[in-house]
């Protein structure tokens, strides 16, 4: 026994946040990557570069952004479990070539490590001001998979998720972090590779003659072949039809933008993760993300220990926005502190899903109130805690 | 078995090159191998040298959340600039430690302080002011004890390149020494 208790603790190590998507990566499966350096992200790029090659994998470094996203959406159209990782001014190029993954359905994981802008602004300062154009970035409809961990351990965790959902539905999904996450470390215990589940894209079995690259099943997820195996398909940024050749047919247009919706729309419970801290009896609750969530937990107990029932509501999955499980969770809630390192992104979400009354009865509104900061600093606990103080 | 409650902050500040970085991953590996929690922080400038940094260290024996020092409990700054912008917000006897050859005014009440010009005395006796980081570490690890000695040392040898391991080691022994002065006293 104690032998095996040794063993365990010897797996406790100090790890970067950084680092920790790098081993999510080589974990997940990932065997490419293609990227350009930009704090805070390069250490993902530099750990890659190191340990993808010993196991058969690859890693370019490319000219620019907009060249990365591409090389990563090539190789995973020839088989690869694909990744790159950047910071706002490279996501920024990125989104034409997000676009394109998202409508060729193409698997491929975008990591954006958070910092101040816009344009080059604060290259070693933290921000969350990325939230938006995550979602909204790139031009067309097309709904988003994004995700955004809290801690070291969960960085590792949720690049693997994103890898996974990915390869599941066919698209590219980002997984946001921060500055502070970025390059913080914790001391990290990281789970037994045998209980990790990976998930791969799921191969054809009809003939070659009989594939189409992008098949209709009710449930929106498809089988999908690699060049180089035999299939033969055409991948295009215009709208397409089921071989994946163009179309300006109303009906297969429809279809199209319909599948890119629906297969995130129908599977929001596997998507969506949500965290509630101490909510079970809160009044007030604070909705956070990210580096500013860690504030909002500290500040949690410290009102809690001054009688304030106050809890705090913590989306892992930021797009597709969690309205129904938000909605269940901040039903009974008076007022609803959202603090933010940003002007403003994720409270305007949170007042679409809350905004209005809250006691029916007595007709009294809800309060739902800015807690911002974008001068390259951090949310504070006591920050989070005295605006609380002055709000009844 | 009720452990009491124990959590230190610690910021280690001053400017970018002095090693503040590498002193807080090696105090925060020193942490984990002591089977503390520990979150370990950075803030630099976009500069390669220069310019405001610093890292934090927070080391406790029960989970905790917010990572960056906001009350420290020891406070180690390398430049007057850290120094003043810093020692606000030591807690009420804080310890802060400054290396007086850039440290030349000190602006505190109630704070137990330490001024030692740890980059001369690094160049003085190792020929070299490079080390005057771990130096300070190791000054500041016998003072406080915030993390083992045992475990300092390991988390030295485990971080840093093996050709400068010896002079590291020796850094740290200088620092240990320095603060014996200070520890006979009490």
């Amino acid at each position: 026994m104690a032998r095996v208790k040794k063993d365990i603790e010897k797996q406790v190590v100090l790890m970067q946040g950084n680092e920790a998507i790098a081993r999510g990566a080589l974990d997940a499966g990932v065997n490419f990557f293609a990227g350009y350096p930009i704090t805070p992200s390069t250490e993902v790029a530099e750990i890659l570069s190191v340990e993808l090659p010993k196991r058969g994998g690859k890693l370019i470094q490319m000219e620019d952004e907009i060249a990365s996203i591409s090389a990563i959406i090539g190789a995973s159209l020839a088989g690869a479990k694909a990744m790159t990782a950047t910071s706002g001014p490279g996501f920024s190029l990125m989104l034409e070539g997000i676009g394109f993954a998202k409508i060729t359905e193409t698997p491929c994981v975008v990591i954006d490590v958070m910092r101040g802008g816009p344009s080059t602004g604060l290259p070693t300062k933290p921000s969350q001001s990325d939230i938006m154009q995550t979602r909204w970035g790139n031009h067309g409809d097309a709904p988003a998979i994004v995700l955004y961990p809290d801690s070291v351990l969960e960085t590792y965790e949720l690049t693997i998720r994103a890898v996974n959902l990915s390869e599941k539905y066919r698209t590219c999904v980002v997984l946001l972090t921060d500055e502070i996450l970025g390059h913080m470390r914790e001391a990290v215990s990281l789970p037994d590779l045998k209980n990790i589940k990976i998930v791969n894209r799921i191969k054809p079995t009809v003939p070659p003659e009989w594939y189409r690259h992008y098949d209709e099943n009710p449930k929106y997820i498809q089988p999908v072949a690699s060049y180089g195996e035999g299939y033969r398909f055409h991948v295009t940024g215009l709208a397409h039809d089921d071989y994946g050749f163009p179309t300006n047919k109303a009906d297969e247009i429809t279809l199209m933008m319909d599948r890119l919706k629906k297969k995130i729309t129908h599977h929001l419970k596997d998507i969506i993760q949500i965290e509630s801290f101490k909510m079970e009896d809160a009044r007030t609750a604070i909705f956070a993300t990210g580096i500013t969530a860690r504030a909002a937990k500290s500040a949690v107990l410290m009102a809690r220990k001054s009688g304030k029932r106050v809890g705090l509501i913590r989306p892992l999955t930021i797009w597709p926005f969690p309205d129904d499980a938000i909605r269940k969770y901040l039903r009974n809630v008076k007022n609803i502190f959202v603090p933010e390192l940003n002007q403003g992104q994720l409270i305007k979400e949170v007042k679409r899903v809350m905004g209005g009354v809250w006691n029916y009865e007595s007709r009294k509104s809800r309060q739902i109130i800015p807690i911002q900061k974008y001068n390259g600093e951090l949310i504070t606990p006591t920050e989070i805690v005295n605006a609380m103080k002055e709000v009844r | 078995m009720t452990e009491r409650k124990f959590k230190k902050e610690i910021r280690l500040s001053g400017s970018g090159g002095q090693g503040l970085i590498t002193a807080g991953i090696i105090l925060a590996k020193a942490a984990i191998l002591d089977k503390a929690i520990v979150t370990q922080t950075q803030s630099y400038g976009p500069e390669s040298r220069g310019g405001a940094s610093r890292a934090d260290v927070i080391i406790s024996n029960s989970e905790f959340y917010f990572p960056e020092a906001t009350k420290f409990d020891v406070l180690l700054t390398l430049t007057q600039e850290a120094c003043d912008k810093y020692s606000v917000n030591l807690k009420d006897n804080g310890i802060l430690i400054a290396d007086s050859t850039f440290v030349k005014n000190i602006v505190l009440m109630d704070s137990e302080i330490y001024e030692l010009p740890f980059t001369e005395i690094a160049q003085k006796k190792l020929g070299t002011i490079l080390p005057a980081n771990i130096m300070s570490l190791g000054f500041l690890v016998r003072i406080t004890g915030v993390v083992s000695e045992t475990s300092l040392k390991k988390a030295i040898k485990s971080s840093i390149k093996p050709q400068y391991i010896d002079l590291n080691l020796k850094a740290v022994k200088i620092g240990f020494k320095l603060a014996d002065n200070y520890v006979k006293e009490d």
